[in-house]
């Protein structure tokens, strides 16, 4: 062998060794064997579509992340979504059909707190650990195995309606007359119940609580009124589109609400002219700080270019696509703690540890497995875009609550 | 608020005329209702299925083929006359009785609320308009522009309806027959034909609700159950086969609705249509 052949030899099997090893990890990552199931109902048609199609958007980024970086504990994941059209009674059915007919290893919860409470029911029978992301009232959440990815903490309706005046409080000029509009749905009438309580305990006048019933068709009377009271703010305990309708009734009457907060809003709120300065309430958004790490800058990256492709009026990483995510990683920490897709140790494990998510470390050591403390941060609409604005170590850079 | 402080008199008037403006539109949608229950004998709960099927085509042709929702009303108005005509057919073939047609046409808008959902999803649906937001000022007032087109022609209808009714020789034949029909028949009326085209008139008149609940309300596959309630007051507060009675008990229950919501809370509001129901038929004026 010559001495040339020798160094060509050497070339070549440096390189080889070189693209070998590059490759090795990578071959060693991909998962295999038998798919483990995870099933999961949600509202793909039905009044709260939109929102469950973004809902449906996470979970399959997330799913499609985690074959990505090798599966869940060395197996492929799949994804396995029914439509429950937005009504409790076929999440139910389909809750049931997902874990005896589909024979899913583990599942999430569906959207939606009636829907959820439905799901938890079938959970509990089968004795499957629960995790859901937007139950409104957690404390009708009695199973042990059911898990909070919100972050809301054990009793939201004592301490979101505190930061909203606490909030508008820090501008120097807090509401003096605060009136209430809300929804007959338990979860938004219990905040609604909530803001009575805060109001009361700092003094601030409440004009008045407006109920309606839920699939109120006609806001023009709600409107008037709402325009006769003239509130500093006015605070609407809603779900889904019925906050773009009142504003619509009242700009119809040549109305614009001063400082106006929104419980549940549709995420196409934000793109609505009328909404300017609207707020709610987040626990994720495209927005710094959320996308401040790697997972919530590739997870918002991703979402939003689904999100604009499926069409979705609001095309933008928010808090329920976060909240869904966050609920994925939760899950997944579990099995990977426990090495295991046995749910009592999954649940075992998730109720004495911490959890780090896109949004951030959280426990649930909360009644019904809630975050201890109410970690939530408020929002507001800006130029067509939601961006947060209190507590003031979570603002987005440049962003100062707008109350006029 | 709350009843616990008196409303201003611009709030009051605001309601008002937002009542009046709804009762336009319960009365539009009662109308026939009222003439197929009061001149045919026939419940037809189909009417309020046909209304939304109405609006969802109206919304369809709108917003997928930009077909302007006066052309779609006209269409959508043809094609339910004729299905009018049909389903009258259909209840002249079998003997459908008064009882009956109301369990028949139950079914018929369960059937139709499934079919809607099939094909457009149980989604929420909005037909934005340019002018779906706008109003005249007049005054204080903000005057809906849509909701005050749907009063004037649900108006138009319950006025021309009527004038038909007593004035021409087919409404009185039909108001014959509906009295007592062997007699009408024996006097040389036709009242075979003649229900047809009441028949067709009537789902027509739910294609006319149908175009104006596209552009007003929002719309979701349920929506049919949500008006039965308060349609069913209407025409009967109104009279059975009364156009006017139908407008006027529209325009009575929307008013005491919207002052409810006024003055007491808004939630109330749903309890409104039955409770002025009972007490009208507890005191029973002479209309009813």
């Amino acid at each position: 062998m010559t001495g040339r052949n020798v160094w060509l030899r050497a070339g070549i099997a440096a390189v080889v060794g070189f693209t070998m090893s590059a490759i090795a990890p990578a071959q060693a990552q991909q998962p295999t064997g038998k798919p483990i199931r995870i099933g999961q109902t949600l509202s793909l048609t039905g009044g709260f579509a939109q929102t469950g199609l973004a809902h449906r958007i996470a979970s399959e980024i997330f799913v499609e992340r985690l074959n990505a970086k090798g599966g869940l504990l060395g197996r492929p994941v799949e994804y396995v979504v029914l439509d429950d059209q937005s009504k409790p009674d076929i999440s139910r059915t389909l809750y049931e059909r997902l874990i005896t007919a589909d024979n899913v290893d583990l599942i999430i919860g569906p959207y939606g707190t009636a829907n959820i409470l439905a799901a938890m029911g079938v959970a509990q029978r089968y004795h499957k650990v629960f995790i859901e992301n937007t139950l409104g009232q957690p404390q009708l959440a009695t199973y042990e195995w059911h898990f909070s990815a919100t972050i809301g903490g054990p009793d939201a309706t004592s301490t979101l309606p505190v930061k909203v005046l606490d909030a508008y409080a820090s501008t120097g000029n807090p509401p003096k007359k605060v009136l209430i509009v809300a929804s007959k749905f338990p979860s938004a009438n219990d905040m609604a119940k909530g803001m009575e309580r805060a109001l009361k305990a700092r003094g601030t006048e409440e004009l008045g609580m407006l109920e309606y019933e839920g699939g109120t068709r006609d806001f023009n009377s709600i409107a008037a009124r709402v325009k006769d009271a003239d509130p500093d703010l006015m605070f609407m305990a809603s779900l889904g589109v019925e906050g773009s309708q009142l504003l619509e009734a009242l700009n119809r009457i040549g109305y614009k609400p001063k400082r106006h907060f929104y419980l549940y809003p549709s995420g196409v709120m934000a793109a609505d002219p009328l909404a300017d300065n609207a707020l709610s309430y987040s626990a994720f958004e495209d927005v710094e700080p959320y996308i401040s790490t790697p997972e919530g800058a590739a997870f918002a990256k991703e979402y939003d270019a689904r999100a604009a492709k499926a069409g979705l009026p609001y095309p933008f990483a928010d808090s329920q696509a976060g909240n869904e995510y966050a609920g994925w990683e939760i899950l997944i920490a579990g099995v990977k703690a426990t090495n295991s897709l046995d749910d009592k140790k999954i649940a075992e494990w998730l109720d004495k540890n911490e959890v780090e998510n896109i949004e951030g470390k959280r426990d649930f050591s909360g009644r019904s497995h809630t975050t201890a403390t109410d970690m939530q941060q408020l929002k507001q609409v800006q130029k067509g875009r939601w961006v947060t604005i209190w507590p003031l170590d979570k603002r987005t850079p440049g962003a100062q609550l707008v109350a006029p | 608020m709350g009843g616990s402080a008196m409303p201003h008199l611009s709030l009051l008037e605001q309601a008002l005329l937002t009542g009046v403006l709804t009762g336009g539109l319960y009365g539009l949608l009662a109308l026939g209702l009222s003439l197929s229950w009061g001149l045919l004998r026939l419940v037809n709960l189909g009417h309020f299925a046909m209304a939304l099927l109405g609006a969802y085509l109206t919304w369809w042709l709108g917003t997928s083929y930009n077909v302007a929702p006066w052309w779609a009303g006209l269409l959508v108005v043809f094609v339910f006359f004729f299905y009018g005509v049909g389903l009258h057919w259909v209840f002249m073939r079998f003997r459908v009785t008064e009882m009956a047609s109301m369990l028949i046409t139950f079914a018929f808008a369960v059937i139709v609320e499934s079919t809607i959902q099939t094909i457009w999803t149980a989604d929420f649906r909005r037909y934005e308009t340019a002018w779906g937001s706008q109003s005249w000022v007049v005054g204080s007032l903000y005057v809906p522009k849509l909701n005050t087109i749907a009063f004037v022609v649900a108006g138009a209808l319950a006025a021309a309806t009527w004038a038909w009714l007593r004035y021409t020789y087919a409404g009185r034949a039909l108001r014959a027959c509906a009295e007592d029909p062997p007699i009408a028949t024996a006097f040389g009326i036709n009242h075979r034909g003649l229900s047809f085209l009441l028949s067709g008139l009537c789902a027509a008149f739910a294609g006319v609700a149908g175009v104006f609940i596209a552009l007003i309300a929002t719309l979701a596959p349920s929506e049919i159950w949500s008006w039965i309630g308060v349609v069913f007051a209407v025409v009967i507060i109104g009279g059975l086969g009364n156009p006017l009675g139908a407008l006027a008990g529209g325009v009575l229950i929307g008013v005491c609705e919207a002052m409810t919501m006024a003055i007491v809370n808004p939630s109330w509001a749903p309890l409104v249509s039955f409770s002025v129901l009972i007490a009208l038929l507890l005191f029973r004026p002479r209309w009813i």
